[in-house]
């Protein structure tokens, strides 16, 4: 699992690539905490998973982790291009209600 | 009828591994991609609750084992660990004994739409089985064979 960034205007956009499981994610964790850190000017935090190749129930944990620590900043997020199989997970887990899919 | 058994540490490299055997091992029955996703889903939930909650980090053997029947793939993930004291709460959804950690409490809630059947067993302090059944081109394709 990897990150790379792009800032674009107040939105900071974030591609997560890879498989995201309970042994990849903490690494990744760590770098999206402080890019976030880095950008809290920013007014929007959009996460792109058109590179995640598999997502297990740890997905839903670090988005929501996130979508948390963004919300402390009074940063908005979204979510961009979930496959089908992290589609399904993320529906499951009622994230959407909160964090808006574009 | 084709088996396999899978014995491996509880370390969380693991999961990655499991999930792709399991999924190389079910080829033979010519599954979806979509249904190919939700059994790597299930096994990498089973998985992680071993290497989690089963033996809390410590390190030790958890074992996969899968069957193949017609169109069907029977998947057993069991541990020796501290087993689960109630069994209905942790199918709830959303519920995690480890609040804090970023748990979504879904991994349950997962197996069980993913697969088609779904069955946990556990005794305390003696392990955790989870028995899960996916039907590949669908149930009702299944029951008419």
């Amino acid at each position: 699992m990897e990150l790379t960034s792009i800032r674009k205007g107040r939105d900071l956009f974030l591609y997560l690539t890879g498989e995201i499981d309970g042994h990849s994610v903490a690494p990744v964790r760590l770098q999206t905490d402080a890019l976030i850190d880095d950008n809290a000017g920013i007014s929007r935090a959009v996460f792109n998973l058109a590179g995640v190749k598999f997502m297990d129930s740890t997905g839903i944990g670090f988005l929501m982790g996130r979508y948390k620590k963004l919300s402390r900043y009074g940063i908005g997020m979204a979510i961009e291009a979930p496959d089908r199989n992290a589609d399904k997970i993320l529906s499951m887990s009622g994230i959407y209600t909160l964090v808006p899919k574009i | 009828m084709n088996k396999m058994q899978l014995k491996f540490l509880s370390r969380s490299e693991n999961e990655v591994f499991a999930r792709n055997v399991v999924a190389a091992f079910a080829l033979p029955l010519e599954p979806t991609l979509s249904e190919l996703s939700d059994v790597k889903t299930a096994v990498s939930e089973a998985v992680t609750n071993c290497i989690v909650h089963a033996y809390d980090g410590e390190e030790d053997w958890v074992i996969v084992e899968c069957e193949l029947e017609a169109n069907k793939l029977h998947i057993t993930v069991s541990d020796s660990g501290k087993g689960i004291e109630d069994i209905s709460r942790a199918l709830t959804p959303f519920y995690t004994s480890c609040p804090g950690e970023e748990r979504s409490g879904m991994g349950f809630t997962i197996m069980q739409t993913f697969m088609d059947e779904f069955r946990v067993t556990s005794v305390l302090h003696e392990g955790t089985r989870v028995e899960m059944t996916k039907c590949f081109g669908g149930t009702a394709q299944a029951d008419a064979r």
